[in-house]
Parts: C-alpha cells; sequence; structure tokens
C-alpha cells in the first residue's frame, strides 16, 4: 500500500454494494451470491483467473445485466430501480472491447461521453466542450482531436476511449481490462492515468486487470476472485501471499519485495529453467 | 490534469464545428441535387415542356393540357419516387446501424422479400390495392423481421448471424413470391410482375396518399433516433452504460425500418438496392461516424429520381421499371461490398 492514510477527496462520493449478487447467462451461474463493497475514493482491482466472472460481475455492477439474485447498491438504491440515465450520471463503464463507428474522429468519440448528461433535444453546451476538452487534456489526446480513430496506435486508442469515460464525469468509473492489447509502456501510462484521476479527482476506480503485480501497484484494495467468488480482498500488501495465487490461479510462485516500492511482487516459478525443477533437462 | 482549469475548449470545440458545417453542406448539396433532378424529371416525358411552362403550370397560370401533364402524369411519379426513395434510404440506414453490418439492408435480410411475398398474394390472390395492400405488406414485412429477430438472437444479437438468417428468409420469400406466380393464371400475373421489379409506372392515387402519410410519420419518428443509434454503434455495453436502454432503442429502430420498407414496397414494389447503397454513401460523405439519416433520405431520393428518369428515357419508346436500373447500378456494389467485408474481416 502506497497511500493508505490519504485524506478523503473532496469530491462527492458515491457508494456501491453488492449484496448476495447472483449473475449469470440464461440459467448458467457465473457470480454466485456474492457480497462486495467498493471503498469510495479508492482504486479497486479485480483479479483471478479467465473466466472466473470478473467481466461479469463488472457488467452487473454496472447494471448491464439483471442479477438472478441479490442486487447491487448505488448510494443505498437498488440499481435496478434506478433508470439507464440516473445511474449513467454517477457510473461510467469502459468494456473490454468497445467498438468504434467507421470514421468517426477522436473529439467526436469523446463527445459521445457527454451523452447522459444532455436533455431530450440533445443540445451541446459549453459545459459539453468544456468536459470534452478536459478529458482530452487529461489523456493527453487533444493533439489527435481532428484525426480519425481508426488511424491511431493501440495506446492512442486506449487513450480515448479512456478520455470518452471520463467526459462522462462519473464518481465511479469501472473499466474491464483497461491495459489489454498494450505494450507494456502503454499499460502503464494508462494505470498511471487511472491513479492521477483517482488522486486529483477522488473518482473511485474499479478496474478488472490481467497482472497481479500490476494490480498490486496500482490497488488501494484488491480482490481475487475464483469461479465467480471471492477468495480474498483487502489491502494487496495483506492479501497477496504464495497461498493465495496457488489458491486463485492454481500456480506456484514466489512472492519477493516489488525492488521499487517493496510491494510484495509475484514470481511464478513454473516448471521450466527454475533450478531444481523436475522436468529433466531441456533438449 | 492539475493544470485542468487553465483548459480551454478551442482545439476540440472547432473539430466538432467543423463536422457540423461539413454536415449540413453535404445535406443543402443534396438537397440541391434533389430539387434539379426533380426538375429535369418535370420537364422530360413523351411531350418535353420547358423549364419556365414547368414553373408556371405548378403555379396555376399554364394551360390546361400542360397542367395536366404535369399534374396528373408527372409529379404523382416523382412524389412517389422521391417518398420511395426516401423511406428505403432510412430504411437502410436505421438497420444497417443497429445491427452494425451494412450488409443488414431490407432488401438483403428478406424483409423487402417478405413484403413482396405479401403484395403478390394480395395482388393476384385478392386484387388489393391502396391501404388493404399497404396493410398486407406491413404485417408480411413485420413477419419476416420478427423471424430473423427471433432466430438471430442468442443472448445477444450478432450482426452476421442477423444477415445470414436474413439471407435465407428472403430465400424463402423468394420462393413463395415463384410459387404464387407460377399456380395463377397468366393474366393475372402481369400486374404483379410489373410491381415486383419495382416500378413507378402509374404511380399516384391511393398507394400516394397512402405513402405521403407514412412518410410523414415514420421519417421524423426516424430522424429523433438519430443520437440513441449513434451511442449503440459504440457497442451495447459501452451504449448501456452510456444510458441508452439498448433493447428498447433497437427495437424501436428494427421496427421504424420495417414499416418504411413496407410502405415504400406497398407503394412501388420492391426497388431493389436503394436501401442499400443509400445510407453509406450518405455516412461517408457525413463522415461523422453516426448514422447520417436525413442525408440517406435525400440520397435514397436522388437515386430514385435519377434512376426513373433513366429508366423512362435510356431506351427510347421503352419505359423499364425503375427497379432494373437500380438494379443494375446496386448489384456491383453488393458484389464489391462482399468481397471487402471479407478481407478487412469486419461487419461483425
Amino acid at each position: 500500500m502506497t497511500l493508505p492514510d490519504r485524506p478523503a477527496p473532496s469530491a462527492p462520493e458515491h457508494t456501491l454494494v453488492a449484496e448476495d449478487l447472483t449473475l449469470g447467462y440464461e440459467g448458467r451461474v457465473v457470480v454466485r451470491e456474492l457480497g462486495l463493497t467498493v471503498p469510495p475514493g479508492r482504486v479497486t482491482a479485480i483479479v483471478g483467473p479467465n473466466a472466473c466472472g470478473k467481466s461479469t460481475l463488472l457488467r452487473g455492477l454496472a447494471r448491464l445485466l439483471a442479477p438472478e439474485a441479490g442486487r447491487v447498491l448505488l448510494d443505498g438504491e437498488d440499481v435496478r430501480s434506478l433508470g439507464t440515465r440516473a445511474v449513467a450520471q454517477v457510473l461510467g463503464l469502459l468494456p473490454q472491447s468497445p467498438v468504434a463507428p467507421e470514421g468517426i474522429t477522436v473529439a467526436d468519440l469523446v463527445g459521445r461521453g457527454r451523452y447522459p448528461h444532455q436533455g431530450w433535444l440533445r443540445r451541446w453546451t459549453s459545459a459539453d466542450d468544456l468536459a470534452v476538452a478536459e478529458a482530452m487534456e487529461a489523456t493527453g489526446v487533444t493533439d489527435l482531436a481532428a484525426r480519425p480513430l481508426s488511424e491511431l496506435s493501440g495506446g492512442q486508442r486506449q487513450r480515448v476511449w479512456i478520455a470518452m469515460a471520463l467526459a462522462q464525469r462519473t464518481d465511479l468509473l469501472l473499466l474491464d481490462e483497461p491495459t489489454t492489447y498494450l505494450d507494456i509502456a502503454h499499460q502503464v501510462e494508462v494505470l498511471d492515468l487511472l491513479a492521477d484521476l483517482n488522486a486529483d479527482r477522488g473518482t473511485t476506480v474499479v478496474m478488472v486487470l490481467h497482472d497481479l503485480n500490476q494490480a498490486v501497484r496500482y490497488a488501494d484494495h484488491l480482490v481475487a476472485m475464483r469461479a465467480g467468488e471471492i477468495v480474498a480482498s483487502g489491502a494487496p500488501g495483506d492479501v497477496v501471499t504464495a497461498d493465495l495465487v496457488e489458491r486463485v490461479f492454481g500456480l506456484r510462485s514466489v512472492v519477493v519485495d516489488d525492488p521499487v516500492t517493496g510491494d510484495p511482487m509475484v514470481v511464478p516459478v513454473g516448471r521450466h529453467r527454475a533450478p531444481g525443477h523436475d522436468d529433466g533437462p531441456r533438449p | 490534469m492539475s493544470a485542468a482549469a487553465a483548459v480551454v475548449p478551442g482545439p476540440t470545440a472547432h473539430v466538432r464545428r467543423a463536422r457540423r458545417a461539413r454536415q449540413v453542406r453535404v445535406g443543402v448539396v443534396l438537397a440541391l441535387l434533389v430539387a434539379v433532378a426533380c426538375g429535369v424529371s418535370l420537364c422530360l416525358g413523351e411531350a418535353a415542356v420547358a423549364p419556365l411552362d414547368v414553373l408556371r403550370a405548378l403555379v396555376g397560370q399554364a394551360d390546361v393540357l400542360t397542367r395536366f401533364v404535369i399534374f396528373d402524369l408527372r409529379l404523382p411519379r416523382l412524389e412517389t419516387g422521391l417518398l420511395v426513395g426516401a423511406c428505403l434510404g432510412v430504411s437502410g440506414g436505421l438497420l444497417q446501424s443497429v445491427v452494425r453490418n451494412p450488409l443488414a439492408s431490407p432488401d438483403i435480410v428478406g424483409i423487402t422479400q417478405a413484403a413482396s411475398a405479401a403484395g403478390v398474394i394480395g395482388i393476384v390472390g385478392f386484387s388489393l390495392g391502396g391501404l388493404a395492400l399497404s396493410g398486407l405488406v406491413l404485417v408480411g414485412a413485420l413477419a419476416a423481421a420478427l423471424l430473423v429477430y427471433a432466430l438471430a438472437w442468442r443472448a445477444g444479437l450478432s450482426g452476421y448471424r442477423f444477415v445470414l438468417v436474413g439471407i435465407g428468409v428472403a430465400a424463402v420469400a423468394s420462393a413463395i413470391v415463384s410459387y404464387v406466380l407460377t399456380r395463377s393464371a397468366v393474366t393475372d400475373v402481369r400486374e404483379a410482375l410489373v410491381w415486383l421489379t419495382g416500378s413507378l409506372n402509374g404511380a399516384g392515387g391511393d398507394r400516394l396518399s397512402v405513402l405521403a402519410v407514412a412518410a410523414l410519420v415514420l421519417l421524423p419518428l426516424a430522424w429523433v433516433q438519430g443520437p440513441r443509434l449513434a451511442q449503440l454503434e459504440l457497442g451495447d455495453d459501452t451504449a448501456a452504460a452510456l444510458g441508452v436502454g439498448v433493447e428498447r432503442t433497437r427495437g424501436l429502430a428494427v421496427l421504424t425500418a420495417v414499416a418504411l420498407a413496407a410502405v415504400a414496397v406497398a407503394a412501388a414494389g420492391p426497388v431493389t438496392f436503394v436501401a442499400l447503397v443509400s445510407a453509406p454513401i450518405a455516412r461517408r460523405l457525413v463522415a461523422s461516424g453516426a448514422p447520417a439519416l436525413v442525408c440517406s433520405a435525400l440520397v435514397g431520393a436522388l437515386v430514385v429520381v435519377v434512376a426513373d428518369g433513366v429508366a423512362q428515357f435510356a431506351v427510347p419508346g421503352t419505359i423499364y421499371p425503375v427497379g432494373v436500373v437500380t438494379g443494375i447500378v446496386g448489384a456491383p456494389y453488393l458484389l464489391w461490398l462482399l468481397t471487402r467485408t471479407n478481407r478487412a474481416g469486419r461487419g461483425g
């Protein structure tokens, strides 16, 4: 933990709580009776093996999937009782693979984030302009404003999508694997950006991450899932142990101190190239 | 981000204004082209009418014969062409946007074919016309759309499945048309055959009134859906996270598209490929990454009016159905679209 006792941010805080949440598709249960309280104003990372229900949980939290049992409470109210737009004004979600319409420019795509704040007649106001400009400035894509999205690199594109989510100006931001398909430099860039957002605006960030070490580095609160259930949650420094990695991922590992932060760092053992492994000499 | 207070919306607002200006420019140019096409179409005919006489006739100042030619012969045909084109253009635009696939046009996914089947049954079997025919055609189109929607649905709507199922439904509907035609007396079949190629010959009367009223309701209904559809093009989850009711939006858009295609087919028969080509042309011209519905309507109207002019006057002495011309132009586009879709691996 780098910032355990950071003062509470000044932005209004919204609370997001899942109670006995069961989610699934066509009767196939993916998330089972799960309870989760998202710490307001902090960064939460959800980790777990493929198909453990991370993305499904995120969809459930954002009201994109109706629960089969249990409920999701946004500021104490069941999200199913709130309108789609009312939810979209305080809670944003960036899915893993959003679709960019052909020919759309960066500025127009970021502008799409303003939709939940516009009235029935969709009048574009100067407040919308300002929100878009700020979101693009924060993500460093202002210079790309007039470019079609299709011309950009993967890293630039991901920053544009995040800018769209920022233009939505929600206090809660959910992201599904925001670093997938990016090289390591761009992964760190995106995560730094989200950390800035959290530190400067007090935005509550919940993200699904694949990389356990990045989750430890960037999250205040870590949630480890397996087979639709939470195995462990808490401050990464307290939660991440070799035993947990074994239980969640079925992977043997050594946990050492991160040379940069001193946080726990997971080093997988694997069957090859480790001294004393029992697999015989490599050909 | 700490410099957020100093951010001025200059460059981004500029991009947005430039896009709006382009939209307006494209719309105005298209509207002018449609106006020119209309003017030419009113002048040409078996008896050419000078442009000035056309204008005089329109304000009620010309002689009886000219007025008859303009008001009773040419204007109903022109109005039908304009409305059919606009309805088909918007219908294609709505469906392509909702399914996120340029192949998802009513004449590819079976809606037009089912409307034709219902229409042929109405014409041959019951000698229907006007409102009754439109109603039957609408029922046929809705049934096909429901069938495609239901069969393509599997925990969400997949563009590819929608198109493939639609092609299957189109084949079945075409088979029904053939069956009805072969089972009927030759004399009954003639009228149905002309209607089936998509023809503005004999346009006007009841069919035009039904079309005009329907267009007056459906086109504005489509237009107000534009912003929601633009959001839906970002993907179901993204759109929902931005506050769009996904299923409701999609359902209403499909219904509107089906109704638009149905009233157009009822008025002039299945004028092929207009719905397929119009919206992509409009989108490319406007280039805003959103369904350009107003421009789609203008492109559709332009295509039908110009194609009808060609159909009437390209070969002296023969008036072809307009659907022949749109088919000749549209079929190569479909082939090009198919090769391109495969190569780029997109469209799903």
